[in-house]
């Protein structure tokens, strides 16, 4: 493997809470077009990581590369527009707006950038960008909801509509925090057949997961995560026959 | 057209205008038909339009809005002083000094969100109020007022060679503005202020505005710098107040400092929230029953309220003209604050809302379609 696959590179990262070392020495390489996923009890850092890389929380130590641009001390847009989205554990969406309009919103910033003053254009006159997010919207089965109140949708609808919301912009590196918590098995398994169909598309993934079938059946290498720290990594075959993991995390779950 | 404007939105245009140019026939039975009033009507209905852009898109809540609204006044009375007498210019004027005010107290109030953001520009607010009485004497004139003489300059009126006789009035293109001419001259400007507001609305822009009312996080992540677009938000509002605020001075021309009090900026507050947060049409309305109420209540006396309890026992009269006489005059305040807490608890929409719980109810007893459920709210 060579380093200039190396997508997305977390380099010696700690992040501190006070006296919790959230994250220590955490090295993470992501090679581009493949799905890593994160894996590690609650607690472990996972979130707290993946806050680090889009820039909500500033690392103690350490940086976050990304293809050649360092993206610590970067803000939030700024790295989204850099080619980053992310679907966060509990859904980030615009409660008050339509489905429609919540995956129009991405589009508008991936054409127009992170400020345009267009305020004399007819939202109506956006043919394009609404075309594009009901394609969008049919790829994760929600077409037939483009009109409803995001916030009345059931929280697997969110979850995917959050998702459309991530890949109208056709990101370099998509994050999913827990992409299937709270779901009933039905939408685990329509979000799963959902991923599978992206991971199809040759975009860089970061997965954190708890479900091992979720993990196992779309992880191209994974990282085990416990108490702030990687204590594993590799392809899945690796991980699970390595015996630290089964004992700090699988031996307890299976 | 189609793509210029939606049929809805034309059709809520014209609506808007037929009803605000007759304003002088319809509001003739309820003893509001006469100029000075419906001048007023136009004016804050200017501002509360602007502020609803602000509070009600993209949900900051001003509390120091009437600064701009002063300062609006102050630069168009400058600009008769100064320049001519005629209003345009004047308006022109106002509006591009108020922005720039706007921006300069938008930059530094958006720094923070939520109450601090609220109370930064309360702050802000009494800070130009009280300089307006203080240093800054010489621009206001302090508490007598900045108002018209015969001995200002007026350059461009002196240019063109026109001299005035008696106190000076301003004027368009050399009419008049007084009376029914000002109430048209202001209900134009009141509809052109609802169209640019409709056109936000309806336009990427508004929809940007309403997601950050809605999620300020998501859009950070979504790939918006947000701080412009609240302090374009901020600017516009600031612009329309100062709009309000210069026609004012052109129906009045006499600018003071109490505009920029606090409760000047709690005024349009209440008559956002009033009418309906967030809708186009609920703002102005709002600013027309407060001004309207205002005008009534404000009036009345204990003699007037005496005679109109005359048919009560006289022991009675007497008590219950007591009792009523605090909801009037100077204390109409407190009917005010008393049909606001009432309309807050009852109808959390303003007004807007209880026309769309009637529309409702009409449509569901006109036809049984179950078309209940969560469907997009249309911005009206
Ligand atoms: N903003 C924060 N402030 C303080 N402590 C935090 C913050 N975010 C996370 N933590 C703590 O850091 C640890 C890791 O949290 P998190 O990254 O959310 O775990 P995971 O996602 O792996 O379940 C937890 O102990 C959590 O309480
Ligand atoms: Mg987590």
């Amino acid at each position: 493997m060579e380093k200039s696959n190396v997508v997305l590179h977390v380099a010696d990262v700690h992040k501190r809470f006070g006296g919790l070392h959230a994250l220590a020495d955490i090295d993470l390489q992501v090679e581009e077009g493949k799905t890593h996923a994160i894996i590690g009890p609650n607690g472990a850092g996972k979130s707290t990581l993946l806050n680090v890389i889009i820039g909500k929380l500033a690392p103690t130590s350490g940086q976050v590369v990304f293809d050649g641009t360092v993206l610590t001390g970067r803000k939030p847009y700024q790295i989204n527009q850099l080619g980053i989205a992310r679907v966060f554990q509990t859904p980030e969406i615009f409660a008050d707006l339509s489905v429609l309009h919540n995956v129009m919103i991405p589009a508008l910033a991936k054409r127009d950038g992170m400020f345009t003053l267009n305020m004399l254009r007819a939202l109506d006159s956006e043919t394009g960008i609404r075309a594009e997010a009901e394609h969008m919207l049919e790829d994760v089965g929600m077409l037939g909801r483009r009109e409803m109140l995001a916030g009345s949708l059931s929280r697997g609808d969110k979850r995917r509509m959050e998702l459309a919301m991530c890949l109208i912009q056709h990101p370099r590196l998509l994050l999913l925090d827990e992409p299937t918590a709270g779901m009933s098995r039905h939408d685990t398994n329509t979000t799963i057949e959902l991923l599978k169909k992206i991971k199809s598309r040759g975009m860089t993934k970061v997965i954190i997961e708890h479900d091992m079938h979720v993990v196992f059946s779309l992880a191209d290498k994974i990282s085990v995560l416990a108490q702030g720290r990687i204590i594993a990594d590799g392809s899945p075959d690796e991980v699970r026959g390595n015996p630290k993991v089964q004992e700090a995390y699988l031996g307890g779950a299976h | 057209m189609t793509t210029f404007m939606s049929r809805k939105d034309l059709f809520l245009l014209l609506g808007f205008t037929i009803v605000v140019l007759a304003m002088p026939i319809w509001l003739a039975p309820f003893g509001a038909g006469y100029p000075d009033l419906l001048q007023r009507f136009m004016i804050f209905g200017i501002f509360a339009v602007g502020f609803n852009i602000l509070f009600g898109l993209t949900g900051y809540l001003s509390f120091g809005h009437a600064a701009f609204f002063g300062v609006g006044s102050y630069a168009a009375v400058w600009s008769f002083k100064l320049l001519t007498l005629d209003a345009i210019p004047a308006m022109i004027f106002a509006v591009v000094i108020s922005g720039l005010f706007a921006l300069v107290i938008g930059f530094l109030c958006l720094r923070r969100s939520g109450i601090y953001f609220s109370i930064l520009t309360l702050a802000f607010a009494q800070m130009s109020y009280n300089l307006a009485y203080s240093v800054l004497t010489p621009i206001t004139n302090g508490e007598t007022g900045l108002q018209l003489t015969l001995a200002d300059p007026r350059v461009l009126d002196a240019a063109m060679g026109q001299t005035f006789v008696g106190q000076p009035v301003p004027t368009l293109f050399g009419q008049q503005l007084g009376g029914y001419a000002g109430f048209y001259f202001c209900a134009g400007f009141l509809i052109l202020a609802f169209f640019i507001a409709q056109r936000i609305a309806g336009s990427p822009f508004g929809m940007m505005l309403k997601a950050i009312k809605s999620n300020q996080t998501r859009m950070q992540f979504t790939g918006f710098n947000t701080r412009p677009y609240a302090l374009s938000a901020f600017v516009i509002s600031g612009m329309y107040a100062g709009l309000a605020g210069a026609l004012l001075a052109v129906t009045d021309p006499l600018a003071g400092a109490e505009r920029m009090q606090w409760t000047a900026s709690g005024e349009v507050v209440l008559m956002t929230i009033l009418g309906g947060v967030g809708t186009l049409v609920g703002p102005v309305i709002g600013a027309w029953i407060i001004k309207y109420f205002e005008n009534i209540l404000s009036a009345l006396n204990d003699n007037i309220l005496a005679r109109f309890w005359s048919f009560l026992p006289d022991g009675v009269s007497d008590v219950v003209v007591k009792i009523t006489s605090k909801f009037v005059g100077d204390g109409w305040h407190l009917t005010l604050g008393l049909a606001f807490v009432i309309v807050v608890i009852f109808l959390p929409g303003g007004i807007m809302e209880g026309v769309r719980r009637l529309a409702a109810l009409f449509r569901r007893s006109g036809s049984s379609s179950p078309k209940t459920s969560a469907r997009t709210q249309p911005a009206e």
